[in-house]
C-alpha cells in the first residue's frame, strides 16, 4: 500500500499496540495530526498544556502498564520542551518513545523557522535518536525504536521526522523489530556466577536485600517476594522499587537512602552480605561510598553491565534480567530464617518510631503533618492506590508512609527529581489503569509548575485524585536552609494564590482543608468520588523530614532530628 | 588514584550522530580527549574510534562501559600503552628553497626516517610517522628554519592481545 509518510507513522503506532497518546501540535508535525484527526477512532491523541506534560504523561501510563508511552511535539520550542521529560525518563529507566517534527530536509542547516537540532539536544538524555528524512524510512526506525524503548533496561528514545518525509509516500509494510546487532538489552545470566551467589546468600549471617526498580521492569516481583521469604532476608526499596513488594510484607523492613528508614540505613553498615537487586547504587542510597557497606560481601543483579562496578564494587555481579537471574537462583537457595538479624531491623524501627513516626503520622501537636495525609489515603484506599508523587518533602513523606500491595503502583520522579512530573504523570497513570485509584501528592512548587494540566483533567474528565500538601514553602530546600545555611531562607517563600478557585476554575471539585478534625471525611470524600477530585491541605509550614542522611554523609550517620 | 594513558578502541555501526554520543560521555564526566581518530576497521562496514585520555583506571572502565552501552557501538575495550603497538603521523610544510640551500634540514629528513611527500617551486612537505615524542623531536629540531604549516594525527593503535570482536559479530549473524 502506498501511503504518506505521516499515515506510516499513524500504522506503525497501531502495529506496536498504541491507542494513547499525548502531545501538542504545530507547524512541523502537522501532517502527522492530520492523519491523527483521520485516525481518532483507533488512536485517541491528548493534548496537554505543553509538551513537557506530554512526556511526564507517558511516562506515568508507561509506570503503571510497563508499555511504552508516546509523546508528540513539533519542531523548535516543542522539541525542546520534550528535555526534561526524556531526562526523567533516562535516568529512571522509563520506555518512551517522543516523535518530533522538523523543518524539511532542504532547509535542515538553514536556521528555518522553528528549526531546532533536536539530535544534538537529545542526544545526552535519549537511549537512542534518531532523525527521518526519507519517507521510506519510517517504517523500520519506528520498528527500532519500540523495541530499544521497552528491551533491555528501558529507556526513552526520540524519533525527529523531516516535513518532507510526513508528506512523501512509501510503499507501506510493517516488520516488528526483534533485534539490533549491535545491542544486547539482556545479557546471558552466566550460571557459574549464580552458584557463587547461591552458596554466598546460603552461608550468609546477616544477609541483606536492597531491591530496586529492575525488579518492577523485569517483573520479577514474584521471585523476589519467593527469594525472601525462602531465606529469610530482611528487604528495603529504593525510592523506585517501592512497591515491587507489599509494604506490609514482615520481611519487607522499609527505604533506604536519605530519608529513608532508619533500620535499613544504619544496618547496610551492619550486614555481612549485601544483595543488590535490579539496582544502581545512587548517591542518595549509599551516602558516602568510602563508608557504604565496607565490611560486607556484595551481590549485584543487574541488567546493564554499565552499572557493575560503577559505583560499590561487587564481589559477584549476576548479569541478566532479574526474572531469569532469581528464577536460576531460587532453587539453589536454602530455606532459612534469621530471626535474630531481622530483629535487628524490628529493633531499629522502634527507634524511628517513637523519634519520628509517631509524630509524623499520628501527631499531637496543632498543625496538619504530611505523614497523616498519607495515612489517611492509605486508610481510604486500602493500601490499593497508585501514589503519584511530585519532588520534595511531600514526596520523601508519601515513599516513607504510603503502602502498597500491588506492583507499578508508585510513579514518582526518583533519579532526576523533576518538580512538576506529578500532575501530567497523574493523568498519564490513571488514563493506563482506569480501573484503579489514583492519587497525585504534590507540594505547592511544583504544583505550580504544570498546574496548567489541570486543563486536561477538566476536558477529559479524568478522574485523578490530587491533593497538594501546602506549607507555603518551597519545603525541601527551606529545610536545607534552615539546617545547613543557617536559616537564611533565599527564595524558599511562596506566596501562593488561592487553590480551590483555581481548580474550581477548571470545573475541578475542589477543597480544602486545614484542621485535623475535617482531614479523614474529606479524604474519604475524595476517595469515594468517582470524578477529578482537587484536595488542598494546609500543613505545617516549617516541619522537616527525618531522618536524615546529610550529603556526602555515611549511612551509618542518619539523624534523626 | 593514579592517572595514566589509555587508548580506547571502539567498534561501531557506521551511523551519522554516534560521534556526538560518544563524546558526550567524555563531556559529561569532564573529562578531555587528548585524541580521536576514526576510520575504517578490519570488519566491513564497521568503523572503529581510537580514543586516547588521561585518566585513572576507575574512570576508564566507567566510560567504556557507557561507551558499550550505545545502541551503535558493537564492542569497546581499553588498553594501557603497553598493550598497545601505537603511533602518529604528522605533515611539515616547509618553504623550498630551504630543502636545496640548507644542508642540516636534509639530515634532519635522514635522521628521522622521514619521507618527502611532495616537492612545488614554493615548498614541501615531510611526512613523519611514529610515537608523539619522535614526531615531537622533529619539530624541535625543524622549527628554527621556519614551518609554514604543522599537523599531527590522532593516535591509531592496534592491541598485542586479540580483540575479541570477530566472533561476536559471527555470534550476532547466528
Amino acid at each position: 500500500m502506498i501511503i504518506s509518510g505521516a499515515e506510516a507513522v499513524i500504522h506503525c503506532l497501531l502495529a506496536e499496540g498504541v491507542d494513547l497518546l499525548y502531545g501538542y501540535p504545530g507547524g512541523a508535525i502537522m501532517p502527522v495530526y492530520d492523519e491523527l484527526y483521520k485516525f481518532q477512532d483507533k488512536l485517541t491523541h491528548i493534548l496537554t498544556r505543553h509538551e513537557q506534560g506530554a512526556t511526564h504523561a507517558a511516562q506515568g501510563y508507561a509506570r503503571v502498564t510497563g508499555k511504552v508511552g508516546v509523546a508528540m511535539a513539533t519542531s523548535g520550542p516543542g522539541a525542546t520542551n520534550l528535555v526534561t521529560g526524556l531526562a526523567d525518563a533516562q535516568i529512571d529507566s522509563t520506555p518512551i518513545v517522543c516523535i518530533t517534527g522538523q523543518v524539511p530536509r532542504h532547509l535542515l542547516g538553514s536556521d528555518a523557522f522553528q528549526e531546532t537540532d533536536i539530535i544534538g539536544i537529545s542526544t545526552p538524555v535519549t537511549k537512542w535518536n534518531f532523525q527521518i528524512t526519507k519517507a521510506s524510512e519510517i517504517p523500520t526506525i519506528m520498528a527500532k525504536a519500540f523495541y530499544i524503548a521497552r528491551s533491555g533496561r528501558p529507556g526513552p528514545v526520540l524519533i525527529d521526522i523531516t516535513k518532507n518525509a510526513q508528506f512523501d509516500t512509501l510503499e507501506f509494510a510493517y516488520e516488528s523489530c526483534n533485534g539490533v546487532r549491535s545491542y544486547i538489552p539482556y545479557p546471558k545470566p552466566n550460571r557459574k556466577a549464580i552458584e557463587d551467589a547461591a552458596a554466598m546468600i546460603n552461608n550468609a549471617k546477616r544477609p541483606y536485600i536492597v531491591y530496586g526498580q529492575g525488579v518492577i521492569l523485569g517483573q520479577a516481583e514474584n521471585e523476589l517476594k519467593a527469594l525472601v521469604e525462602k531465606a529469610g532476608i530482611p528487604a528495603a526499596w529504593t525510592i523506585l522499587g517501592l512497591s515491587a513488594m507489599d509494604t506490609d510484607h514482615p520481611l519487607n523492613v522499609g527505604m533506604v537512602g536519605m530519608h529513608g528508614n532508619y533500620g535499613p540505613n544504619v544496618l547496610t553498615n551492619e550486614c555481612d552480605l549485601l544483595i543488590a537487586i535490579g539496582m544502581r547504587f545512587d548517591d542518595r542510597v549509599t551516602g558516602s561510598l568510602d563508608t557504604y557497606a565496607k565490611q560486607a560481601k556484595v551481590i549485584h543483579f543487574e541488567i546493564d553491565p554499565a552499572e557493575i562496578n560503577k559505583n560499590v564494587k561487587a564481589d559477584i555481579a549476576v548479569l541478566g534480567d532479574s526474572k531469569e537471574t532469581l528464577g536460576m537462583l531460587l532453587p539453589l537457595i536454602k530455606k532459612n530464617k534469621h530471626e535474630d538479624w531481622h530483629n535487628n531491623f524490628k529493633e531499629k524501627y522502634q527507634i524511628e518510631f517513637d523519634a519520628v513516626i509517631k509524630n509524623d503520622i499520628h501527631p499531637t501537636k496543632k498543625g496538619l503533618t504530611m505523614g497523616e495525609v498519607i495515612e489517611e489515603i492509605n486508610l481510604a484506599s486500602k493500601n490499593k492506590a497508585i501514589i503519584v508523587s511530585d519532588v520534595g518533602q511531600h514526596q520523601m513523606i508519601a515513599c516513607r508512609y504510603a503502602k502498597f500491595n500491588q506492583s507499578k503502583s508508585n510513579v514518582t520522579s526518583g533519579g532526576l527529581g523533576t518538580m512538576g512530573f506529578a500532575l501530567p504523570a497523574a493523568i498519564g497513570a490513571k488514563m493506563g489503569a482506569m480501573d484503579r485509584e489514583v492519587v497525585a501528592i504534590i507540594g505547592d512548587g511544583g504544583y505550580q509548575m504544570t498546574i496548567q494540566e489541570l486543563g486536561v483533567i477538566f476536558q477529559h474528565s479524568v478522574p485523578v485524585k490530587i491533593v497538594v500538601l501546602n506549607n507555603d514553602h518551597l519545603g525541601m530546600v527551606r529545610q536545607w536552609q534552615e539546617l545547613f545555611f543557617e536559616g537564611r531562607y533565599a527564595s524558599t517563600v511562596m506566596v501562593n494564590p488561592d487553590f480551590v478557585k483555581i481548580a474550581e476554575g477548571y470545573h475541578i471539585q475542589a477543597k480544602r482543608v486545614t484542621e485535623r478534625k475535617d482531614l479523614k471525611a474529606t479524604v474519604q470524600e475524595m476517595m469515594a468520588s468517582k470524578k477529578p477530585y482537587f484536595l488542598e491541605v494546609k500543613v505545617e509550614k516549617e516541619d522537616n523530614v527525618f531522618p536524615m542522611i546529610p550529603s556526602g554523609a555515611s549511612v551509618s550517620d542518619i539523624r534523626l532530628k | 588514584m593514579e592517572k595514566q594513558w589509555f587508548t580506547i578502541s571502539v567498534y561501531s555501526e557506521n551511523n551519522v550522530g554516534l560521534l556526538n554520543r560518544i563524546s558526550g560521555i567524555f563531556l559529561k564526566r569532564h573529562i578531555n580527549i587528548e585524541s580521536l581518530n576514526v576510520s575504517k576497521s578490519e570488519i566491513d562496514e564497521v568503523s572503529k574510534f581510537t580514543i586516547v585520555v588521561y585518566t585513572t583506571v576507575t574512570w576508564v572502565h566507567n566510560i567504556v562501559g557507557q561507551i558499550e552501552k550505545q545502541i551503535e557501538v558493537i564492542k569497546a575495550f581499553y588498553h594501557t600503552d603497553e598493550e598497545t603497538i601505537y603511533q602518529e603521523s604528522a605533515l611539515f610544510k616547509i618553504a623550498s628553497g630551504l630543502l636545496f640551500d640548507e644542508r642540516k634540514i636534509q639530515n634532519i629528513i635522514k635522521e628521522n626516517n622521514s619521507q618527502i611527500v611532495t616537492v612545488s617551486r614554493e615548498f614541501f612537505v615531510l611526512a613523519k610517522s611514529g610515537r608523539r615524542h619522535e614526531i615531537d623531536e622533529m619539530h624541535e629540531q625543524l622549527k628554527p628554519f621556519g614551518i609554514m604549516q604543522f599537523v599531527r594525527s590522532g593516535r591509531i593503535s592496534v592491541s598485542k592481545e586479540e580483540m575479541q570482536i570477530s566472533a561476536l559479530l559471527k555470534e550476532f549473524k547466528e
